[in-house]
């Protein structure tokens, strides 16, 4: 396969053109392989099934209604996850005891597996949206708190110097030195936070069978309409490598170094 | 500056000053107050936050239980099959893309797409393919842990000392001897610290399988304890699954420090043994 693409690069074809032929080249395999009977058709749909399975999945199901309850709980969760984690990553930084002594917890909090808890949410918060939020609140935060703290701690300090030399409040300094400077550090937490916020949401709509996307999943597999079962996880891919992609773009053009 | 800021603070200036271990402390007996108080108050819904003291009874019966091994048995062989699987592949497909740029430049927009999705929404595709079993579980570890030791193996390689490669090129090696010899060692701390992150997705994954379908395991017993509404014992399930996954943490961590050493003493700076002397 790397001598293929090797004598493919020789040719000139630029990568992302090959990157595509790649994966319609793999998606005529599996189409033939299923028509041929290789691969049973009630294990894997074929690729040309799936993708016409969306139109009528959206008619269906309403696919981007859908995509907007999910989406709507990802932003609920993720502006929670701002008002709560920038106070509570200046506090880290105003105290440092605080941060010193809660820094460590908070890395191995993001590592724990969160997800895992969910029956502990539906005991008692209840099976609703509440959950969802307040499920994808916790990955959500925890990064913006450490990098938060993070943005203030690496202040350049000429910019705070600048500010004693004009005598600043501490109010001032913090409003139109501190924070500005950490606006870059504060936007690399809301990153990482939207990602698992959103993996989160989805993982939990598919897991209690409610909300939005991932509900589709698991009530499609439900159904036993695999095409649909398909068709419903490709728009999942779909709709994370959106977010993925904007994220980074919104990154660069705030970090414009 | 941060130093000047603690000594003006009033709690530095009296005798009794906080440390970090004693703000620690002071949290974890302010939580454990709390949530007994929760506890008694009767506010939330009957044994909805049931007393510590019921939970730790709850653990104690679960690890006295021969149940309990026959399901963590199966839960520990699920993450073993899947890591060993998902890591296999992850370091050879690292290894094929970080020696390609161009195959690397095709396929890593795919990669990292598929890598920033929840992947347990696959679960319904591995289910069609592998039935409720433990397979499907041990095929969901593999899918889950493959992509962070391929991201970390393809960036290891990139970040092979060049000198090292060209010392092996005008040794005139074959590719086989230049990723045994040259690559691997070069790697190892790179792949270690992806076979960390993957070991705590494959835990993870695995149990969310277990959840979701399962008739076995760690993640199955839970899902009995909620159905049940048997909520000491849920809590205490939850708080031996958090041990188990930062317990197989801390055993990787171990082994980063001890590669880490290795490389330290070393002196190379990049793992590659007595070949970059040379």
């Amino acid at each position: 396969m790397a001598s293929v693409a090797q004598t493919i690069g020789r040719i000139g074809m630029s990568p992302v053109i090959a990157g595509i032929v790649g994966v319609v080249v793999l998606a005529a395999i599996l189409e033939v392989a299923v028509i041929v009977g290789l691969v049973p058709q009630i294990v894997v749909a074929r690729p040309s099934d799936a993708i016409a399975a969306i139109l009528p999945l959206q008619h269906d199901m309403d696919l981007v209604g859908n995509f907007l309850i999910t989406f709507g709980m990802t932003f609920a969760a993720i502006a929670l996850a701002i008002l709560v984690g920038v106070p509570l990553g200046y506090l880290l930084y105003r105290y440092e005891v605080l941060g010193v002594a809660y820094e460590g917890w908070l890395a191995a909090a993001f590592a724990a597996p969160i997800v895992l808890l969910y029956p502990l949410f539906l005991v008692i918060i209840g099976r609703s949206h509440l959950t969802l939020v307040a499920m994808a609140f916790i990955p959500g935060v925890i990064p913006i708190i450490i990098q938060t703290r993070q943005g203030l701690l690496s202040t350049p300090r000429t910019l705070v110097n600048v500010g004693r030399s004009f005598n600043v409040s501490e109010r001032v300094m913090f409003w139109q030195i501190m924070l500005p400077a950490a606006v870059p550090n504060i936007f690399t937490g809301m990153r990482i936070g939207v990602m698992y916020a959103l993996v989160t949401v989805v993982a939990i709509e598919y897991l209690i069978d409610f909300g939005g996307l991932g509900r589709i999943v698991s009530e499609m597999y439900f159904r036993f309409n695999v095409p649909g079962t398909y068709a419903s996880i490709l728009f999942v891919v779909l709709v994370s490598i959106l977010f993925y992609a904007s994220l980074g773009r919104i990154e660069r053009w705030l970090r414009p170094v | 500056m941060a130093e000047a800021r603690v000594i003006d603070h009033p709690a530095a200036r009296a005798a009794f000053a906080w440390t970090p271990n004693r703000v620690r402390l002071a949290t974890v007996i302010v939580a454990f107050l709390i949530w007994e108080g929760l506890s008694w108050s009767g506010l939330f819904y009957r044994d909805v936050v049931p007393s510590t003291f019921a939970v730790v009874r709850a653990v104690y019966a679960e690890i006295v239980s021969a149940e309990f091994y026959h399901h963590f048995l199966i839960t520990f062989g699920e993450v073993g099959v899947g890591f060993v699987v998902g890591s296999l592949f992850g370091i050879s497909a690292g290894i094929l893309l970080g020696t390609h740029p161009f195959l690397r430049a095709a396929a890593e927009p795919y990669i990292n797409a598929i890598g920033s999705t929840p992947k347990v929404i696959f679960l319904p595709i591995l289910f069609l393919m592998f039935g409720i079993g433990v397979e499907s579980k041990m095929a969901k570890g593999a899918l889950s842990g493959f992509f962070p030791t391929v991201l970390s193996a393809t960036s290891g390689i990139l970040m092979i000392n060049p000198v090292l490669i060209r010392v092996g090129e005008s040794f005139n090696l074959t590719r086989r001897k230049m990723i045994s010899m040259i690559y691997l060692p070069a790697m190892v701390n790179p792949i270690i610290v992806g076979l960390r992150l993957g070991l705590a997705i494959v835990i993870i994954s695995v149990l969310i399988a277990e959840l979701k379908f399962s008739q076995a395991g760690l993640g199955f017993q839970l899902a009995q304890y909620y159905e049940a509404f048997h909520i000491a014992p849920m809590y205490a399930m939850i708080i031996i699954i958090f041990a188990f996954a930062a317990l197989a943490n801390w055993g990787m961590t171990v082994l980063q420090d001890r590669a880490n050493r290795y490389r330290n003493i070393d002196g190379t700076g990049s793992g590659a043994g007595s070949l970059s002397v040379t």
